[in-house]
């Protein structure tokens, strides 16, 4: 066992892990951060992204413990209250998922992005998206939705 | 998937990580940005019974200009390498390769010196290195020795780094003023280079003065087209003068066949991405 300090969505946690476990499983099992999901074996669908000192990472290819001392935003850590973070504001307006599992991921890669470049053109956000995977809509009204929340004033946000 | 369990060190200097990696024995792993390593792990190819993070070794990280060259910790990340001007600057040839490398996420953790090390024969930063006639420091319990690029990569995910050892540091000479074009052919975004060209160029008034080509995934490590580098030298950058010279850009290549292509498609797709390359490094 390792013990790690971390804190994520703002909390500070400290826990004893084995150090093979990974990431995102310490979300969820652990912290019952249950919104950000595991889509695939192979790092590939960006469906786990969440933010490791304010920088997108698939945290299903981290091990908890490489997060000690670090902190975490998963997708349960960007809204303030009730009022939705305005990327996910943009995902409902523009109809921007149908069954939702790559949601969490393309929301925080898309505020990373947003981070980066707050006004992306159409080919920067296929690029910066270029890492999840989504198997319903198409993309189209992903990118639309990010197009959408550059528009809108991306300040109050948490990173 | 999980992987198997280990024991895990954290080590803050290198003298640490070198002692920890031979009180292990052959059996300990180095972790670095861990986006090769951690699917290894999880697909259980691997199961070291010690596993050894090299995050907190400050003096593993960061660009340094050296005179003549920029030496890159091994601990460097892809995207604090495109972050960096001296290296916009000095190496156009590395920023363009790692542009292509992944995604964003896995740029944000992966190492130039993970890539390195693990040497991927589809790996977009041992061609490049190649090119670019780096050196690479390497660091076991006996001190540092510098090893050049073309005796660094030795074959299938083998390098001149023992078991007991670290990379430690890259050395690139300076290449400023040179041109530069990375041509990675793959079908669908993000995905491994099914053959890359990393080509530099210096050239005056559209005369091509000196050329360095690496290829990616046409062997097993990654080679140099030193006939083409040669019988580009004082031509034109033209198509036809590029073409040309191109041709005999998979002469000494012992290219792989997967399910992307065999041999024979690489060797007959690498003199097009070679000439490509050239001729958009020479700023055609
Ligand atoms: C989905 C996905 C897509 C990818 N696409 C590409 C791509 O298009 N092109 C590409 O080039 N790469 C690609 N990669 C691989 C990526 O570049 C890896 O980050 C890189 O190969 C390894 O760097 P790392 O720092 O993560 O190393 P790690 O995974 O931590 O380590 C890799 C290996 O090197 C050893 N090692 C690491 N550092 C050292 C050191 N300093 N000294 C000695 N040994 C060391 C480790 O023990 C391990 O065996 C991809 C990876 C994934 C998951
Ligand atoms: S679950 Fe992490 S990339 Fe697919
Ligand atoms: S909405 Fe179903 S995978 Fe993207």
């Amino acid at each position: 066992m390792a013990r790690i300090s971390v804190k994520v969505d703002g909390a500070s946690y400290s826990d004893d892990v084995e150090p093979r476990m990974l990431l995102v499983h310490y979300l969820r099992e652990r912290l019952g951060k249950v919104g950000t999901v595991v889509g695939c074996d192979t790092s590939n669908c960006g469906a786990c992204t969440v933010h490791l000192d304010g920088r997108s990472v698939k945290s299903c290819n981290v091990l908890a413990v490489q997060a000690d001392g670090h902190e975490v935003t998963t997708i349960e850590g960007i809204s303030s209250g009730e009022e939705l973070h305005p990327v996910q504001e943009a995902f409902r307006e523009c109809h921007a998922l149908q069954c939702g599992y790559c949601t969490p991921g393309m929301i925080m890669q898309a505020i990373d992005l947003l981070n980066e470049n707050p006004s992306p053109s159409e080919e920067g956000i296929r690029h910066g998206l270029e890492g999840n995977l989504c198997r319903c809509t198409g993309y189209h009204n992903i990118v639309k939705a990010v197009q959408k929340a550059a528009g809108s004033d991306l300040e109050g946000a948490q990173q | 998937m999980i992987p198997a369990q280990f024991d895990y060190a954290a080590p803050a200097t290198v003298e640490e990580a070198l002692s920890a990696l031979a009180s292990a024995g052959d059996d300990a792993k180095v972790i670095a940005g861990g986006q090769s390593l951690l699917p290894v792990l999880r697909m259980r190819l691997n199961a070291p019974s010690l596993v050894v993070d090299l995050s907190k070794i400050e003096s593993l990280r960061g660009v340094r200009d050296d005179g003549d060259a920029l030496v890159i910790g091994a601990m460097t990340t892809y995207q604090s390498i495109l972050d960096d001007a001296s290296v916009h600057e000095h190496l156009l040839l590395l920023v363009k390769a790692v542009e292509t490398i992944a995604d964003p996420q896995i740029r944000h953790r992966g190492t130039l010196g993970g890539a390195l090390a693990h040497a991927d024969p589809a790996g977009d930063v041992g061609a490049t290195a190649l090119a670019l006639g780096a050196q690479f420091e390497i660091t076991g319990s006996s001190g540092s020795r510098t090893v050049p690029a073309d005796e660094f990569f030795q074959g299938l995910f083998e390098t001149a780094v023992g078991e007991d050892e670290l990379l430690t540091s890259i050395r690139f000479p300076k290449h400023t003023g040179w041109g530069a074009h990375y041509e990675k052919f793959v079908r669908v975004s993000h995905q491994w280079s099914i053959v890359a060209v990393a080509a530099t160029v210096k050239a005056e008034g559209g005369t091509i003065q000196e050329a360095r080509i690496g290829l990616t995934n046409m062997g097993d490590r990654p080679l140099r087209a030193t006939s083409v580098e040669k019988a580009l030298v004082g031509q034109q950058a033209t198509e036809d003068a590029v073409r040309t010279a191109a041709a005999s850009a998979a002469e000494g290549t012992d290219p792989p066949s997967d399910l992307n292509g065999d041999a024979e498609y690489r060797r007959s797709i690498v003199p097009v991405l070679t000439r490509r390359a050239v001729l958009a490094a020479a700023g055609g």
